[in-house]
């Protein structure tokens, strides 16, 4: 039982589960499972009364059972209680107080990572503002390797998303040479298949290993085809540079993803087999999203937030190049509005990166949510200067398979200028190689260069 | 029209690569070479990109024409009925799935009196786009009826659904004693698709139905999948569908492996978890 009395009213919170959700600042997908605050002082109580809590309680008292969930098992069972002395005296209050100190610098942040827990960051999370987020993200630093290098300090890389409704290889091929020209795919160029089939997987692998070769590209790519096709690929020898999956924060979401962390592991080690990557192996990709748990109906009592942190429990445990939160694909009923999802991606950033991930965000919405482009323009300013690892590049914006809207080419071009960002130094030599940079090194292709001519000529 | 030359390109080199961005332009709707001035989006490729998101927008919100679409549908030869989900209003609609799946009283009632034995109702909901079922549902109707017709299926009323979900057909089959349904509703708009039609067959669906038991056709309007085409892959599922007695992922549908792959976009955004992969 944990409580906080405001203005002479005492408000009770039965469970840790509980206290965190009501705490959680408005969002409707809370709302949506029957979680969220029942008025504005009631959340702000639960703040108060979060404040108090002793960072410790998280690690005796699990909002998902240790025993029915092997998140939960994950969580507790790596949790390095040596990393966590420095703030293991602390309140969430106190963390939060202790984040925002000189104390807290890159290396003392990193050092702490193994001590920190997803429902620590979760907590701590909910008591801060978005400048908040934005400072203490930034002092984060996580890179991580395989063609390129990520998330160096003052780069900003792009994962080149070339969806085509039918699969189509020369349509896809025509979005990617727009890209490349524009300066996205040094994150990794990465396709989401319009069908799963392990056949057409394989294709459009292939093709996208043609480009990359004959274009002498230093880049990873990847078709974000289910774990389990996949894994048929690597055994039948196609050429696969990074193993994609979706997951989420339970056991039971990952079951409705038709995974669970044995089959994760077994597709970890056989993409290491391969020995693709040439300056690093960090080779997992992983997408997430608040919500996905309440839609699988596996969120057992917990916010959606909450949960969106312990698949970072996931991710971790695998070591990933690129941890992509999906912020607004999922809708209204679980982020309403642009408010919604631009203080659901800062949070996913935050508590991502505190934990030691290599953060994208997927800066977007749906044509159902309350939102549009100049809520995308704020968050994806918001995530630039917070440091964010890499952010997605479609044509236009306009996703035309999955039918929504994200950041574009041009998006990234100006905010990489704005901010002061430049692409992975691979990549960027790359593109300097092509003749794409213009004195000022901006990103600037006047024409074709010759190998991309001849590849869309045909 | 849209100058899509970048405007910092030499004119020669221009030339050519505008030759070969028109080519490229063939093989992809997608919005690439777009104009640029500096880093960013030029404003005739701004203004575009904002008009076809007030299209999909207005098509989210758009209320169903319920009498137009009940004259349309006239000349089927089938009785209609109309009737509200639970969801009172458009926002109602948005933020609460679990009541556009839900009949209103009022419309369980007026269902009551034309229950009866069926093989077969169609459901047409308006969905995520009202604009969807104004254009597509008669012409998709007037191709499919005839097929199904022909197998001698006896059919329930053609039913109306504003604000109404996939999982509303369960109940509407339920109470009307049809062994299974056909839910024509409004999928979510695109930017490139604000008017696209999903089609969803559930056999015997009950209070245990998932998603997992649904047949999904999507993508249905004159650019996407034809309405012959879809009728005929209609057809086909739900004949599959009374030889084996159920339907959902178990029910592969190989009616035509070949034209398939290149019009089906795998939209399931009127399912429930809109995960993609």
């Amino acid at each position: 039982m944990y409580s906080a009395t405001i203005g002479g009213h005492r408000y009770t919170f039965d469970t840790l589960a509980t206290l965190m959700a009501k705490a959680t600042p408005l969002r409707s997908g809370d709302v949506l499972a029957g979680l969220a605050a029942g008025s504005a002082q009631e959340r702000v109580a639960a703040q108060y009364a979060l404040a108090d809590l002793p960072l410790r309680t998280f690690l005796s008292d699990a909002v998902v059972p240790y025993e029915s969930d092997e998140v939960t098992r994950l969580i507790i069972d790596s949790h390095d209680a040596g990393a966590f002395a420095t703030v293991a005296h602390l309140t969430v209050g106190g963390f939060r107080d202790w984040l925002l100190s000189d104390d807290a610098t890159s290396d003392a942040l990193a050092a702490i990572r193994p001590g920190v827990t997803p429902e620590m960051v979760a907590a701590v999370s909910k008591l801060c503002r978005l400048q908040d987020l934005l400072t203490i993200a930034a002092k984060c630093h996580v890179v991580t390797r395989f063609r390129t290098t990520i998330g160096l300090p003052g780069r900003l890389s792009v994962r080149l998303q070339p969806n085509h409704p039918s699969d189509d290889p020369a349509g896809i091929a025509a979005s990617i040479m727009d890209g490349l020209l524009l300066g996205a795919g040094d994150a990794v160029i990465g396709i989401n298949p319009a069908s799963d089939s392990p056949e057409r997987t394989h294709q459009l692998l292939c093709l996208l290993e043609e480009i990359r070769l004959k274009l002498e590209l230093p880049a990873q790519s990847c078709v974000l085809s289910h774990v389990t096709t996949t894994l048929e690929l690597i055994r039948r020898g196609s050429p696969v540079d990074l193993v994609f999956q979706s997951i989420g924060g339970t056991e039971a979401t990952n079951r409705s993803f038709g995974i669970d962390l044995a089959l994760l592991a077994e597709a970890h080690a056989a993409g290491q087999s391969l020995r693709r990557g040439t300056i690093g192996n960090n080779l997992m990709y992983f997408e997430t999203g608040q919500g996905s748990a309440l839609s699988a109906e596996a969120h057992h009592g917990v916010d959606q937030q909450t949960l969106e942190a312990r698949a970072y429990a996931v991710a971790r445990h695998f070591d990933p190049l690129l941890v992509n939160t999906v912020v607004g694909f999922i809708g209204p009923e679980y982020l309403f509005d642009g408010k919604q999802i631009i203080r659901a991606g800062l949070e996913d950033h935050f508590c991502g990166k505190l934990l030691g991930l290599p953060m994208g965000c997927d800066v977007c919405y749906t044509n159902h949510a309350e939102a549009d482009q100049d809520d995308m323009d704020v968050l994806l300013t918001l995530l630039a200067n917070a440091g964010v690892n890499f952010v997605m590049g479609v044509p236009g914006a306009d996703d035309i398979m999955l039918g929504y809207q994200s950041t574009s080419f041009h998006d990234v071009l100006a905010v990489r200028e704005l901010v002061g960002r430049r692409p992975a130094p691979e990549f960027e030599a790359w593109l300097e190689r092509q003749g794409l940079l213009n004195p000022q090194r901006n990103i600037r292709p006047a024409s074709l260069p010759g190998t991309m001519r001849k590849m869309l000529a045909g | 029209m849209i100058d899509h030359r970048r405007q910092d390109a030499s004119p020669s080199a221009d030339r050519l690569d505008q030759e070969i961005w028109d080519r490229a332009r063939r093989f992809t709707p997608a919005r690439i070479s777009l104009t640029r001035s500096g880093a960013s989006l030029a404003t005739a490729p701004l203004l575009e990109f904002r008009l076809a998101h007030a299209i999909a927008r207005d098509a989210v919100h758009a209320a169903l024409e319920v009498a137009d679409l009940r004259r349309a549908l006239e000349g089927l030869g089938l009785p209609i009925l109309t009737v509200p989900s639970a969801a009172q209003s458009r926002r109602d609609y948005l933020l609460r799935p679990d009541l556009g799946r839900r009949l209103s009283s009022e419309g369980a009632d007026a269902l009551a009196p034309h229950a009866g034995s069926y093989d077969l109702v169609f459901v047409l909901a308006d969905g995520l786009s009202a604009t969807a079922i104004a254009r597509h549902a008669l012409p998709l109707l007037q191709q499919a009826l005839p097929l199904v017709q022909a197998r001698k299926w006896r059919l329930a009323p053609l039913v109306i659904v504003e604000r109404g979900r996939v999982g509303i057909g369960d109940r509407i089959a339920n109470l009307l004693g049809a062994r299974a349904v056909v839910v024509l509703i409004g999928e979510r708009p695109g930017l490139s698709a604000p008017d696209s039609l999903g089609l969803y067959m559930t056999w015997q669906p009950g209070p245990g139905t998932t998603d997992a038991d649904r047949n999904c056709i999507s993508n249905v309007r004159p650019a996407g999948l034809s309405y012959a085409d879809a009728a005929y892959r209609l057809t086909y599922l739900l004949q599959q569908m009374f030889a084996v007695g159920h339907s959902g992922v178990r029910l592969k549908d190989n009616s035509s492996d070949s034209a398939l792959p290149s019009q089906a976009a795998l939209n399931l955004s009127n399912l429930e978890s809109p995960s993609r992969s």
